[in-house]
């Protein structure tokens, strides 16, 4: 079991998350933050492995990873 | 304490070092080598860093750096340096790093001539950097006025957080005369000094964002910009008692000579002489040039002045135009100038006086 | 379950980033935090920030920080580190600011060998003025000021600081690293890491130069932003340590 928690407000849709992903966990959302950014959201968290990828890329520390 | 006969530029570092001066960074220029030179000594004697920068430039942020993390630090230079070293002063400025630097001025513009000038008083007193700050700015005429000067600029700085700035010439720079040097500061003292400062200091700080130490030359909302402004500011305006200047025979004065360091020094001679002639001249002598003592020139008996005769180091006249605005047009102005390094001799400043007496009768 | 990446606390817990999308910036920052953190020496940090996007990262951190003049970062760190030795000192400065109109403050500190860590961030562009031409700048690169692109007869070739400063005696440590890939990401890591454990053992001057991106700038996506370090910058600037001593 692990998840990803993602600070929307931080996102700014790089999507170097989304790219770096092994598992496909991720994808840009269709909702937009406060700043207009299309943000980074879990669609597939069943088949995330933890491997932290997503959070060490993410250039805005928006990502934390708990298992 | 003990008189001991020192060149002014030496003797102006080892002032620095018994104020506490821990860190000195400088580059060569003529003539004020002797400064960084005494400081490549001394400093190994006392526990302080000296640091021969790679440029002007280097070396006044280095003090910079230094200054932000509590040193008593100090820089040198001679015009054409100081200019470069104006971006370092206006961070230090800015950021509010106490901090002291000496200017041993010469002939400019330009590379100028390497003799004795006083051709840097706008930049000293008027924008000795971007953003229109202000300091302190101290013009000894003797090198025992340096050594004090130098000395009490270290408090000035610390208690201000701001730059102070000794505003010497070639002559204070390289002569020789006896001088009483103050007391050294323990090393308890520079110990307790440096630890004052912690609490903004960027020496690292346990991880407690508004305890953190920012050390701010600058700021990206507008708001903040204007707010450290005022707050410089208002510490600018608590200088008006930290105004100095020595007045000399001008109760009685026809004539009034205005003059500040070397040229001071060389005027007040000529006063006595005149007087000896029966000339009654007088002088007014900025020790202080920023803030700048304008309610002095009240004192001038207008009634009885014939004019004030300023003299200075430097052509076009700049100083003038800070007597200027202390003599309110109540009478005339004469200048008696030189510059290019040139020194300024009695003989010109007499002529010029008894110009005056003439042309105006007695 | 239990947390296994923590965004660092050296970050700021109530700000987001000034930098703009993709840029790598804010993964440099958080690399620093992060090892900042794991070798308990945030209380030691006394950062020296370059003029330039490096410094929108001031209001972003939460441990000690100053921000130089333009290209004087090395200079200031001298003074910081001669003056509290006992303090962390390092600089964060951009290829403007370290390579241009800091390259004689640059290599005096490393020809001196002082005891500092430097970041630098090598993206081939001035970021906040607005994309123009950088020493590090690519042939046929364009940039605001070479709308043509980088001309080798006009503008000269990218300078190389790892390999400029690998001419220098007093240096310990100068690699250069990359954020464009996870493995990259963790080598980068590791450089800084090493380049503090050297300060912290008074091997004297380290620098780690990192390449990174300037998607805005370069006028890319941030994703394409990856393809353009890999494909045009890396072969002009290749990844590995030059000087380890």
């Amino acid at each position: 079991m692990a998840r990803v928690e993602i600070r929307s407000e931080s996102c700014k849709s790089c999507q170097y998350c989304v790219k770096f992903c092994p598992k496909g966990v991720l994808a840009i959302g269709d909702k937009v933050n406060s700043k207009g950014y299309e943000y980074s959201v879990p669609v597939n968290m069943e088949a995330c492995i933890a491997c932290c990828i997503c959070a060490r890329m993410c250039p805005d520390a928006a990502i934390e990873v708990y298992k | 304490m003990a008189r001991v006969f020192m060149k002014g530029c030496e003797a102006i570092a080892e002032a620095a070092v018994r104020a506490g001066c821990r860190f000195f960074a400088g580059y060569p220029i003529t003539p004020q080598n002797e400064i960084p030179e005494y400081f490549a000594r001394r400093m190994s004697e006392v526990g302080g860093v000296f640091v021969q920068g790679e440029s002007e430039v280097a070396s006044v942020n280095m003090v910079y750096g230094a200054a932000s993390m509590g040193t008593r630090s100090m820089t040198s230079s001679s015009s054409p340096g100081i200019s470069l070293k104006s971006e370092g002063i206006s961070y230090c400025a800015s950021a509010r790093i106490p901090m002291v630097y000496a200017n041993i001025s010469r002939g400019g513009p330009g590379v100028g001539s390497i003799q004795p000038a006083q051709q840097d008083y706008f930049q000293a007193t008027k924008a000795s950097g971007n953003g229109g700050f202000e300091m302190l700015v101290f013009a000894p005429s003797t090198v025992q006025e340096a050594v004090d000067m130098t000395y009490k600029a270290f408090d000035y700085a610390d208690r201000d957080r701001n730059p102070v700035l000794i505003l010497a010439d070639g002559v204070i720079g390289t002569m020789m005369e006896p001088v009483v040097l103050p007391d050294a500061k323990s090393d308890e003292e520079v110990a307790a000094m440096k630890e004052a400062k912690k609490d903004w200091a960027c020496v690292g700080h346990k991880l407690d964002y508004p305890n953190r130490a920012w050390i701010e030359p600058g700021h990206w909302q507008t708001s903040d910009m204007q707010r450290a402004n005022e707050e410089a500011a208002a510490v600018y305006a608590s200088w008006e008692n930290e105004v100095q200047v020595e007045e000399y025979k001008i109760e009685d004065a026809e004539i009034v000579i205005a003059a500040y360091g070397i040229s001071a020094r060389i005027s007040k001679s000529v006063v006595d002489m005149l007087r000896k002639e029966g000339i009654k001249v007088g002088l007014i002598r900025p020790i202080t040039v920023h803030p700048f003592p304008y309610k002095t020139f009240d004192n001038i008996n207008y009634g009885i002045c014939k004019a004030v005769l300023d003299v200075e180091m430097s052509i076009p006249a700049q100083f003038v135009q800070d007597v200027s605005i202390g003599v309110k047009e109540r009478c005339p102005i004469e200048t008696c100038l030189s510059s290019g390094g040139n020194i300024i001799s009695r003989e010109a400043i007499i002529e010029a006086v008894k110009k005056i007496n003439e042309k105006q009768g007695v | 379950m239990e947390k296994i990446y923590a965004r660092t606390k050296t970050i700021q817990e109530d700000k987001v980033s000034g930098f703009c999308p993709g840029c790598m910036h804010g993964t440099v920052i958080k690399l620093i935090g992060e090892v900042l953190e794991e070798m308990n020496i945030v209380d030691k940090a006394a950062c020296v920030l370059g003029i330039g996007c490096c410094g929108l990262h001031m209001d972003y951190i939460a441990y000690d920080n100053t921000t130089a003049p333009h290209g004087r970062a090395c200079a200031v760190a001298t003074g910081m580190k001669r003056a509290n030795p006992e303090s962390l000192v390092f600089t964060y400065q951009g290829d403007g600011d370290f390579a241009s109109i800091g390259l004689g403050e640059s290599v005096s500190a490393a020809n001196r060998g002082e005891n500092i860590t430097v970041i630098f961030i090598n993206n081939g562009i001035y970021g906040m003025t607005g994309g123009q031409m950088a020493p590090t700048t690519l042939i046929g690169m364009k940039a605001s000021t070479a709308p043509k692109g980088r001309i080798a007869e006009e503008h000269g070739y990218p300078m190389h600081m790892c390999e400029i400063l690998n001419q220098l005696t007093a240096p310990a440590y100068l690699e250069r690293t990359s954020c464009n890939t996870p493995a990259n990401v963790v080598k980068t890591k590791k450089a800084i890491r090493k380049a503090f454990e050297n300060q912290l053992n008074g091997k004297g001057f380290s620098m780690v130069e990192i390449v990174t991106s300037c998607p805005t700038n370069w006028g890319l996506e941030a994703l394409d932003s990856l393809t353009y370090i890999e494909e045009k910058m890396l072969p002009e600037f290749p990844l590995g340590v030059i000087r380890d001593k």
